[in-house]
């Protein structure tokens, strides 16, 4: 049965998505990449630094995987914008994850920034897909503003605590039509499971996996865990035994 | 000529285009892209735009990254 | 896109094929969903989900009492004529019918509306027949004028109007509105609406979506069962509903029932409904749309209706009289269909009561 992502125009097979910041080597982040069959990397903007000159990180990313942009270091959306468009000018291609973040200490979303300049980007063409703070209304505006799929938060990035904000992921999963990937927070593999099991149409993660002991291990096993996720949701949910009340039956007067 | 580049000044005794500048740092172009006084450069300008003095420039790659990793 | 795009894809639905396919796993399947499919509904509405009524009815109820509480929310409808050009083969006031036609003058509905009001009835149903000759879009404004000092909310249950038409309601007082589809089966339709304006299939089903447009707080909608097939008709309610619940977040949609009752002229239902399959649609409802609002109306028995208290109606008529100035004038209209519960308001408000269920009269007030 062909249960393939689509999303801005390309098919993606796998749902799990990477990010590739803080792995400790360029190496172990395209054998991640090649073990665990990830279609679609974030990559972010960076002034060159003359000095030291480092591999370029995309010659670590095989042909084939989709680059997204990531706008991180954006404070607001005037800045996520102009970090898309160079991003784009760079070569990263039309897909971009927009994280407009002011708060240093949590590193929580701008909501409402993140409106703004998803409104823009999308009409430049972009293939927007905004990380955000999961909430019902913001969710709207963004799917109006042109996003092609939302990014709620799982918990703070960095935090590896899951999803702390499971019943709120779970009303956009009901009620908005465009795919939820849950982004942030995703500590452990089992906890990607989750978030397939409830219906999320991907998941990006990134800290759990670049900072395991071996990454690539961990890559690999966040790969089974978001398929057997996946696979759970489509086979729907096992029949639960309603428990009935003690007390009177409410159709027996049908007799 | 003095420029900003990448936030810092640069001094240049001859006129540059941004093309002179990327091979005087010796930058590949792939995957770069350039930021002239707030405007995305072309790479296809490259070799005609020509940089004077006052002119702020940024140059910058895509690297490995998300937040986290100011 | 209207519903109408979703109905014509909807139509050609092999249901019989659907309902001889439906497992009981696939029903168990569907009672165990938390948001359920149209496919999920459909295996509710099916032979196959028959034997597991009581499991729906405690689900049924749970979730209303989660979303409503034990709360029900009573109104009076308030017929203000029953002048129509309609030839419904169903219905009283069918055109060709020599009834008493009447019209309530500004006097007699502010009498009337006083009878009501001085019962606790603060929300109010509005209806007339289909006559913009006798009772125009301006003939109702009027009387909005008058009932707005009685009344905190006010629905209006007339002949389809066009979205400036709702916006001019909306602007005298109108918050609610009701709109029958009688029958989604197109045939069907054609072969009942024998003559008048309501022949306009299209313009009818379109009329909930153009209510919504114009920012009515909360829009009715429902089959008006035993013209055809009910688990086709409540289906397409259904899909009816969740259309519009999806496309205006604002509104508060709302299902109701109808049951085809004798009358003068005695059609006769060509798919009658019987207790068990209301019970059954009633409950395939409330699990496919865990916040529309459920009405029930006086067409059903007072034991009946009791009994449905406990199965998701959270919106119930009191104290009805489909003839025009029913409750206090001399000379009356003839009436649209026979009532069943004769129940006035205080007895009404007693059984909520003993039930343990809060009669609700007024949910909001208009600043």
């Amino acid at each position: 049965m062909n249960d393939d992502f689509e999303l801005g125009g390309a098919t993606l097979e796998n749902r799990l998505l990477l990010g590739t910041g803080k792995f400790s080597s360029h190496r172990l982040m395209e054998e991640a990449i090649r073990r665990s069959g990830v279609q679609l990397v974030t990559v972010a903007l960076r002034r060159i630094d003359f000095d030291s000159r480092e591999e370029n990180v995309l010659q670590f990313v095989p042909p084939g995987c989709i680059l997204m942009s990531n706008t991180s270091g954006a404070r607001n959306a005037q800045e996520a914008v102009r970090i898309a468009r160079i991003a784009r000018a760079a070569g990263a291609g039309n897909w971009v994850k927009i994280e407009v973040i002011a708060d240093h200490r949590y590193l929580l979303p701008d909501n409402y920034e993140t409106i703004k300049a998803t409104e823009i980007l999308a009409g430049e063409g972009f293939v927007v897909l905004p990380y955000m703070n999961p909430d019902l209304m913001v969710a709207r505006q963004l799917m109006t503003a042109g996003a092609a799929a939302v990014m709620p938060l799982g918990a703070p990035i960095g935090t590896n605590r899951g999803l702390q904000t499971k019943a709120m992921i779970q009303i956009l999963i009901d009620e908005i039509d465009i795919p939820i990937i849950v982004d942030a927070g995703i500590g452990r593999p089992s906890q990607a499971a989750e978030a397939m099991e409830m219906g999320a149409a991907a998941v990006l993660v990134n800290t759990a996996i670049a900072t395991a002991g071996d990454p690539v291990a961990m890559a690999v096993a966040f790969a089974f865990a978001v398929k057997a996720g996946r696979q759970a949701f489509l086979s729907g949910p096992a029949a639960t035994k309603e428990s009935a009340e003690a007390s009177s039956p409410l159709t027996g007067f049908l007799r | 000529m003095k420029i900003v580049l990448n936030g810092k000044e640069e001094d240049f005794l001859q006129p540059l285009t941004i093309w002179d500048l990327l091979t005087v740092k010796n930058l590949e172009p792939d995957r770069i892209a350039v930021e002239l006084n707030m405007e995305i450069i072309a790479k296809t300008a490259w070799t005609k735009v020509a940089l004077q003095d006052e002119d702020k420039v940024e140059i910058l790659s895509l690297v490995g990254g998300g937040r986290g990793n100011e | 896109m209207d519903f109408y795009d979703i109905y014509e894809g909807h139509k050609r639905f092999d249901f019989d094929d659907f309902f001889s396919d439906v497992t009981a796993t696939d029903v168990q399947s569907a009672l165990a969903g938390e948001k359920l499919t149209e496919q999920n509904f459909l295996a509710l509405l099916s032979p196959a989900a028959e034997p597991f009524l009581e499991a729906m009815a405690h689900k049924a109820r749970r979730l209303t009492v989660q979303n409503f509480g034990k709360v029900v929310f009573l109104f009076t409808p308030l017929y203000l004529s029953n002048y129509c050009e309609n030839q419904c083969a169903y219905c009283g006031f069918n055109s060709k019918n020599e009834i008493m036609r009447k019209k309530l003058t500004k006097q007699e509905m502010a009498t009337e509306a006083e009878t009501i009001a001085a019962q606790d009835i603060k929300h109010i149903l509005v209806l007339t027949g289909e006559s913009r000759e006798h009772t125009p879009p301006a003939y109702l404004n009027d009387c909005l004028g008058i009932l707005n000092r009685h009344f905190s909310s006010i629905s209006v249950e007339v002949y389809p109007l066009a979205t400036e038409e709702y916006r001019a309601l909306i602007a005298a007082g109108v918050d609610g509105l009701t709109v029958y589809q009688e029958v989604y089966n197109e045939k069907v339709y054609a072969k009942v609406h024998l003559a008048g304006p309501k022949r306009d299939y299209l313009y009818r089903l379109q009329a909930p979506e153009r209510g919504c447009q114009a920012g009515m707080r909360t829009v009715t909608i429902g089959p008006l069962l035993g013209l055809d097939d009910w688990r086709r008709e409540v289906f397409f309610a259904g899909v009816h509903a969740a259309y519009l619940q999806n496309k205006y977040w604002d509104a508060e949609v709302n299902l109701s029932f109808p049951r085809l009752r004798p009358h003068r002229g005695s059609f006769l239902p060509f798919a009658p409904v019987d207790d068990r399959a209301f019970v059954q649609l009633l409950l395939a409802s409330r699990l496919f749309l865990p916040r529309a609002g459920l009405t029930v109306s006086t067409r059903e028995s007072a034991d009946f209706r009791d009994r449905l208290l406990r199965l998701g109606v959270t919106k119930m008529s009191a104290w009805s009289s489909t003839e025009v100035g029913g409750r206090k004038q001399g000379k009356r209209g003839s009436t649209q269909f026979e009532i069943a519960d004769q129940r006035d308001i205080a007895e009404m408000k007693e059984m909520l009561l003993s039930s343990g269920y809060q009669p609700v009269f007024k949910d909001w007030h208009k600043v």
